[in-house]
């Protein structure tokens, strides 16, 4: 029983209890070069590279997209300018689902949550200006990923930036929109050909670009625990591993451009151990289960965003120090890429003032905390340790479990991970409730008086209106033949395992919409539908 | 005593559109289940022709939809619309999750009948669904 402490039980966001102290028995057995060794060096514990941010801080790509294309250009371009190194786009639901601007389901949705793009007109237009071979781009889209990779290409292409200058990421993460985020739209089959046609196409044509980001921030922001997120999202990158076997290629030849995407929550060691323990995973499941020789096949390079989640509508300046704890976490955790929100995210997407903030965070923590003089400074922490491996230890327990349901798309088809993630969910609102866990400004230092926050981002309703007679626009004045061509070239295509990637690109060339290609695909392929659970 | 109606309510949690953050609507339903309400949950991509339609099928008390992408503002009065073309005016109505402020009036005007912005109290729904209930 513990005496003299605030509470009996001590637990951060993830509920798993927490001593009073960690020391030398807590990490029994502990080997250096086993378990840690030197930054760059295998199993990557602490770090991909031997002098990290010494060499090279970190990308600094805040999440962008609203409106139409000539909005999110403007926003990109004001981003660059105040010292962003990477760009990343958001796109709206129709376009996450494959719907033109003018779909009967697109209706009150167009622009509202990212960027409208329905044709390569929209890419032309949103990287106006932006030189392809200088800057790296990260889309988060997944079913029409490909069709935003073949955008980009041609947009290279037109600026004079040949395909292997070009270096990005697009999303592309099947697994986790059927275990999390829902934007999926065929069945598993189909949607995995997708994702290995685009990392075979890639190794041999685009060779700088991240062809998958394989991503725990959605299973995360869904209600998963930290050790659920690592181990549903590793477990999912074993499997695009798997599959890129299966379709014939050699695991050497695509894994290397793999990535990770985590999320950054508020629970500080946990976080930082997370992705300590994420990299020591990847590396020995690589080389020891899948027999990869190259280095860098071993090494789990990841973008962080910091929890959205986590932010509060109630007093919302404070998801300001929310995320500077988030990002410094993610930063102390060794990332690549980092997103730090927006402190009005809980109430819209981010308007200029507050989106330069979350910017700035970023640099200051960068130019001014110290942090990033030193690879990796929590080596060695009895609790961070200790953290590491049971993470680690965690995340082996839930790898046999999904492998004794058959697998992740199993695991997916009997709602095993939905189920998983929604008790994970409620659990914790209950915490919330009874105050188990304290969120400042909402069950703990609520202001009564408070006034609704009104500064924030809106879009212009006349957005999806311009966007409509734009969609229709190209419709019109594109050679209908070859478009015509283009497309049913694809659907015969798909109806075969040829890489579709040539027959995609040509498609978009000919100005074929993003709605129609989604489209001819439901036709062909059919669409999933989950069993929703709570 | 009083007489007491053993009938539970029967609560419809939707959502709405293309939007697929549903983990608001899921912790909403199962709270309401907890709480010993009757739940139906519709899953993602309901359009409001659905949503109508099965709020009469299943003779529900109340409609909860959960909003987070922007959309509320068309698609819950379609929906408001097409129930009370139907003769269902007397389901409760209820809105969640990312709703701006300024927005509100026009929901409340359209037949919402309270809003539920982010961080709101689960009991605190349950109790306003209990006490606001029309049938």
């Amino acid at each position: 029983m513990a005496t003299g402490e605030r509470k009996e039980r001590f637990a951060g966001v993830s509920d798993r209890p927490v001593k009073r102290f960690y020391g030398p028995d807590d990490i029994a057995g502990f080997d250096y070069e086993r378990d840690l060794g030197d930054p760059g060096e295998y199993p990557f514990t602490r770090g991909v590279h031997p002098t990290m941010y010494r060499g090279k801080l970190w990308t600094m790509r805040q999440f962008a997209g609203f409106g139409t294309a000539e909005e999110t250009n403007a926003r990109f371009r004001y981003l660059l300018e105040q010292g962003q190194t990477g760009l990343s786009t958001a796109f709206d639901m129709p376009t996450l689902l494959g719907y033109d601007s003018d779909h009967p389901y697109a209706n009150g949705e167009v622009g509202k949550l990212g960027v409208a793009i329905d044709s390569l007109r929209d890419f032309e237009i949103l990287f106006e200006g932006i030189p392809l071979d200088k800057v790296s781009t990260s889309m988060t889209i997944n079913p029409p990923a490909s069709i935003m990779l073949a955008m980009y290409l041609v947009v290279a292409e037109r600026q004079g930036v040949s395909w292997d200058q070009v270096s990005g990421t697009i999303q592309n993460d099947i697994l986790k929109d059927y275990i999390a985020q829902k934007t999926y739209i065929y069945p598993p089959g189909p949607s995995m050909r997708l994702i290995t046609d685009v990392m075979a196409f890639c190794a041999r044509n685009v060779p700088r670009w991240n062809t998958i980001s394989i991503s725990g921030y959605h299973i995360r922001e869904a209600g998963a625990t930290a050790a659920q997120e690592l181990a549903f999202t590793l477990a999912d990158g074993m499997a695009y591993v798997e599959a890129g076997i299966k379709a014939g290629l050699d695991v050497d030849e695509f894994a290397p451009r793999l990535s990770f995407f985590f999320d950054v929550h508020n629970d500080f060691f946990e976080e930082i151990a997370k992705f300590r323990a994420a990299r020591r995973i990847w590396a020995r499941v690589m080389r020891d289960r899948y027999g990869a020789k190259n280095p860098r096949s071993w090494m789990l390079r990841t973008h962080a965003q910091t929890a959205g989640v986590s932010l509060t509508a109630q007093q919302p300046e404070n998801n300001i120090v929310r995320v500077t704890l988030q990002a410094l976490a993610a930063v102390l955790g060794g990332t690549q890429s980092l997103h730090t929100n927006s402190y009005d995210e809980a109430l819209a997407l981010p308007s200029e003032e507050a989106v330069r903030i979350a910017l700035r965070t970023q640099q200051i923590i960068a130019e001014e905390s110290g942090v990033a003089n030193v690879v990796d400074p929590l080596a060695g922490s009895y609790y961070v340790e200790h953290l590491t491996n049971k993470l680690e230890e965690e995340a082996y327990e839930i790898f046999a479990k999904i492998e004794a349901l058959g697998g992740v798309v199993a695991a997916i088809e009997k709602g095993w991970f939905q189920q998983q993630i929604a008790d994970s969910a409620y659990r914790f609102q209950r915490r919330v409730m009874n105050g188990d866990y304290r969120v400042v400004g909402v069950n703990a230092y609520a202001d009564p008086d408070e006034k609704p926050t009104t500064n924030i981002l809106k879009v212009n309703p006349e957005v999806q209106r311009r966007q409509i007679e734009r969609v229709r626009q190209v419709r019109q004045e594109r050679d209908q033949k070859a478009a015509a061509a283009a497309l049913a070239e694809l659907r015969r295509a798909s109806q075969t395992s040829e890489n579709l990637m040539p027959y995609i690109i040509a498609c978009v060339r000919n100005y074929c919409t993003v709605g129609e290609i989604c489209g001819m695909w439901r036709e062909v392929w059919g669409e999933y539908r989950e069993e929703s659970v709570y | 005593m009083e007489a007491v109606s053993t009938r539970k309510i029967r609560v419809l949690v939707a959502k709405l559109g293309l939007d697929a953050h549903d983990r608001g609507a899921k912790v909403v339903a199962r709270a309401y289940r907890d709480a010993g309400f009757e739940v139906i949950y519709t899953g993602l991509y309901q359009r409001p022709e659905a949503v109508a339609a099965a709020a009469i099928q299943e003779d529900v008390d109340v409609v909860a939809i959960s909003s987070l992408a922007g959309a509320h503002g068309v698609l819950i009065p379609q929906l408001i619309q097409l129930l009370r073309e139907q003769g269902a005016d007397d389901i409760l109505i209820l809105a969640g999750g990312i709703i701006p402020e300024d927005e509100v009036p026009a929901l409340l005007e359209a037949g919402v009948s309270r809003v539920f912005g982010p961080g709101s109290d689960l009991d605190e729904i349950i109790e306003y669904t209990k006490v606001n209930v029309k049938r």
